[in-house]
């Protein structure tokens, strides 16, 4: 995920499992449009300000894996696509990307496309970019985001060769394995975003004075002000599809979500992209129509081994159904987190395109004490249950009583011994659930909290690394061939349509194996002032700045 | 006084040796991993890591990172960010900021202490003295940061005296909030030593003198009473100088002021491990420097004393 570091300074608030957030974009579905956007008072020049935090990384887009400079790079830059408010990915820089061969796509760049520089926007300039970013010698943060392309490496320092130029507008993309569809979705993320030759003559400079091609560009040099904020203005030269509804965005760096909120109440600041722990329960009245709360690409859920005793087969499948079914998550997500929570009514997130809200097979994921029961006692019948289930949990995150309350619905309704088991951190509960014995078995022998932030809205991105046979963060080993084969078949498929009929295909799979019990969505939660409107959060909870509009100072 | 003055300075070196390896052996020791934390949640190759870690030179072992860091200090480079900046340029750029609220802050806890301490002296045992009493009493058992968000709240967001943060702007005027709330949470103990001090001194033969050849208060107090009083609030706010540091790092955190508190906290998140030594290392040579400079003032303020 792309690391936060003021949700870091203010409590830790890790996915468990695993991943990696990017880019730029939104889900439209904003429960609470903020209306008067055509009142006529509106200043097409006015600054938007909101708040940020000091970028880690000198601002270079294939080194630049948190949240603090990704905002900046995807407000400055534009990517071949970027991903619209509904995570839909949209052509750019790009006429056309099409995949030619399930390992091969072609890319066609719009004419007269700039850098703010001056100099045109060329095929060579994605193609130095990338070969710049996979370089091994070049330790880039987001490297790893080239390893599909043809010879990437990630141990030495080699040419992509899977990039070849044809003209100045088009090049081809040859990939290790046939997953072109879903490349194609990744290239809205900002490691993909074009470079100016200029950038190559000193890198460290231009890291602290980008020259991009999106919608805004830096005010002048100097506009990065170190530890106090960053001055963007509306590029004029931009002729993409993103369209600016004002005049620019300052960014101010905070260190802490506190003191952002604190400005927000006091009209110093515009927009806010979190709340800080302390006003969770009271932000939503204290903004009323101003607060911001809608389902980010989060997806949380717990992870039962397909090891563990009385989990597997047909009794496994009847436990796992009684046990989603057994979870009150409609009033979890009420008394816990103060509907800072959607329940899950798939494995994806409402932020995704091709997020499914009725499942086939969904009601296993809705509260039904009484079926819950009924396939509880099924089991016993198959094999009578013992022992007492656990979750575990990394207690330096905020887990424990949404845990505590997940374990109590279990034992409530099927009246089983339920609780949670805590871990002190992240890294040794992933130790824990990774330790394997000397045959190469997993020791691990409880149920684990799990979930995970999507690296680039993608319904590929939520299930491939997750439920595919042997992938990186499987962790209940879930092995299903049928499902191998789905997403295989979605991540080759020629349309975006196509992939997603497959990928919800093994989303009906899942539903009925449950590898992990889906939980809830965690939201993007914010809130803005009250001269600012038409402030939607994308998929990675970044705002959507360029549609925000500032009414005219009275 | 010269030979005084080398000598106190000549005890830096030591000071600072003993303080540069102390904190550098405690950012050695902090668990995690600030690499591996660099990719986030993402598995880079191990090759990636290590030449990440061999370019920081964090995979040397602590005595040879030490080195390295001495090194550069003496010639006068204290190293690299994780985001390509220099240490140096980092320092040049927070420490005014501190600085200003730093001065403002003890400012306006000298001012109100000793106007208050003498008020409250020359009224002692009366009705005004207690009120004070408790009002410093309040100050003093609160802790900064509920303070600072107090202020914040009812000051800044409720009635708009103020702007809630501080942020780029942070000339002079700007730090007025921070630098009351920083000056009050010291201001307790400087008050009630000032007003001790000032009972005390009254009780002296020279201000009775000074009052029975017919000079006025006006003239009494400042010269003979104020003066003579100073010096345990003066030794007072050089101990207490290390309780306003800490005091302007919570304050910075929560007004966002781009200071060196703020960045000590950034970089101690970030493991970043020049930026902390250097930022915690200013502390330490800051608080010799004052507590030397306050040892020096003892002088004017009562010529009885002398450096030997």
């Amino acid at each position: 995920m792309k690391r936060n570091k003021i949700a870091l300074a203010s409590a830790a608030v890790l996915v468990a499992g695993v991943t990696v957030l990017a880019g730029c974009s939104s889900s439209g579905s904003n429960p609470k449009p903020s209306a008067d956007t055509g009142n006529g008072n509106t200043d097409p020049k006015a600054i938007i300000t909101a708040s940020g935090s000091e970028p880690e990384n000198p601002l270079i887009p294939t080194n630049t894996n948190e949240v603090g400079g990704g905002k900046i790079l995807d407000s400055i830059f534009a990517g071949l696509a970027y991903y619209d408010g509904s995570g839909k990915l949209v052509n750019d820089m790009a006429d056309k990307i099409e995949v030619t061969a399930p390992d091969e796509l072609t890319v066609t760049l719009k004419k007269g496309m700039k850098f703010t520089d001056g100099s045109d926007v060329k095929a060579d300039n994605f193609i130095k970019a990338w070969n710049y970013g996979a370089l091994f010698s070049n330790k880039q943060l987001n490297q790893s985001w080239f390893a599909d392309i043809e010879g990437f490496n990630a141990e030495a320092d080699s040419e992509l060769t899977g990039l070849k130029k044809v003209s100045d507008t088009e090049f081809t993309i040859k990939l290790t394995s046939p997953v072109a569809a879903d490349f194609a979705t990744r290239l809205g993320y900002s490691a993909f975003y074009p470079l100016p030759d200029v950038a190559f003559t000193d890198m460290a400079k231009f890291g602290e004075n980008p020259i991009g091609n999106g919608p805004y560009k830096l005010a002048g040099d100097g506009a990065w002000q170190h530890d106090v904020q960053i001055d963007l203005v509306k590029n004029p030269d931009y002729k993409g599809v993103r369209k600016l509804a004002n005049g620019g965005l300052t960014l101010k760096f905070y260190t802490s979500y506190d003191a952002a909120y604190a400005d927000l109440l006091g009209g110093n600041l515009d927009v806010i992209d979190s709340i800080p722990d302390a006003s969770i329960a009271t932000f939503q009245s204290d903004l009323g129509d101003r607060a911001v709360n809608q389902p980010a690409a989060i997806f949380q859920s717990f992870t039962i081994g397909e090891w563990i005793e009385h989990f597997s087969g047909d009794e496994g499948k009847l436990r796992r159904a009684a046990m989603s079914m057994a979870i009150d998550r409609e009033s979890i997500t009420k008394t816990i987190f103060n509907d800072t929570r959607v329940p899950a009514t798939d494995f994806t997130s409402p932020a995704l395109d091709g997020y499914q809200k009725s499942l086939k097979g969904g009601d296993a994921l809705k509260y039904d004490p009484k079926e819950a029961k009924k396939l509880w006692a099924e089991a016993d019948k198959i094999s009578p249950w013992s022992g007492k289930f656990e979750i575990a949990y990394n207690a330096n995150g905020p887990h424990q009583a949404w845990v505590e309350a997940v374990a109590n619905s279990l034992k409530n309704t099927l009246g089983i011994d339920a609780a949670g088991a805590s871990y002190v951190d992240f890294a040794t509960l992933r130790a824990a659930i990774n330790a394997k014995d000397a045959d190469g078995k997993r020791t691990f022998k409880t149920a684990a909290r799990s979930g995970w932030q999507a690296d680039y809205p993608g319904v590929y991105n939520f299930l491939f690394p997750l439920y595919s046979t042997g992938a990186s963060s499987n962790d209940g080993d879930y092995t299903n061939p049928e499902v191998d084969k789905l997403l295989a078949e979605g991540a080759s498929a020629d349309t975006p349509a196509d992939s997603v009929k497959k990928y919800t295909q093994v989303q009906e799979i899942l539903v009925k194996d449950l590898p992990a019990i889906p939980l809830w969505y965690q939201n993007s939660i914010g809130g803005f002032g009250e001269s600012v409107h038409n402030v939607k959060f994308g998929w990675n909870s970044v705002p959507l700045f360029e549609d925000i509009t500032k009414d005219k100072t009275k | 006084m010269f030979s005084y003055i080398v000598r106190r300075i000549l005890q830096l070196i030591p000071v600072f040796l003993g303080s540069t390896l102390l904190i550098y052996a405690l950012v050695f020791a902090m668990p995690g991993d600030p690499i591996a934390a660099l990719f986030g949640d993402k598995q880079p190759s191990q090759q990636l890591l290590d030449a990440i870690r061999a370019q920081y030179h964090l995979d040397q072992p602590f005595i040879v990172q030490y080195y390295y860091y001495m090194s550069g200090l003496v010639r006068g480079d204290m190293g690299t960010t994780f985001s390509g900046q220099s240490v140096n340029d980092v320092l040049a750029r927070t420490l005014p900021v501190t600085g200003r609220l730093a001065v403002l802050s003890i400012g306006i806890e000298f001012l109100l202490s000793i106007i208050v301490g003498t008020f409250s002296a020359l009224r002692k045992g009366k009705v005004s003295d207690n009120v004070a009493l408790i009002i410093a009493l309040v100050f003093l058992s609160m802790p900064i940061f509920v303070m600072c968000f107090l202020a914040q709240y009812f000051l800044a967001i409720q009635l708009g005296w103020f702007r809630p943060t501080v942020g780029g702007q942070n000339g002079w005027g700007d730090m007025w909030l921070p630098a009351i709330v920083l000056g009050l949470s010291l201001y307790a103990t400087s008050m009630r030593l000032m007003r001790g001090s000032v009972i005390e001194t009254m009780n002296q033969d020279w201000v009775r003198t000074a009052y029975s050849k017919g000079l006025p208060q006006y003239r009494v107090l400042p010269v003979h009473v104020i003066r003579n009083s100073l010096i345990p609030v003066i030794t007072n706010s050089a101990t207490n100088f290390g309780v306003l540091l800490v005091g302007a790092t919570v304050t910075e955190f929560i007004f966002n002021i781009p200071g060196v508190g703020n960045t000590l906290f950034r970089a101690i998140l970030q493991h970043e491990g020049p930026t902390i030594v250097s930022f915690v290392t200013i502390f330490v040579v800051l608080y010799v420097l004052v507590n030397l400079l306050v040892d020096l003032l003892y002088g004017l303020l009562d010529p009885r004393i002398r450096y030997v």
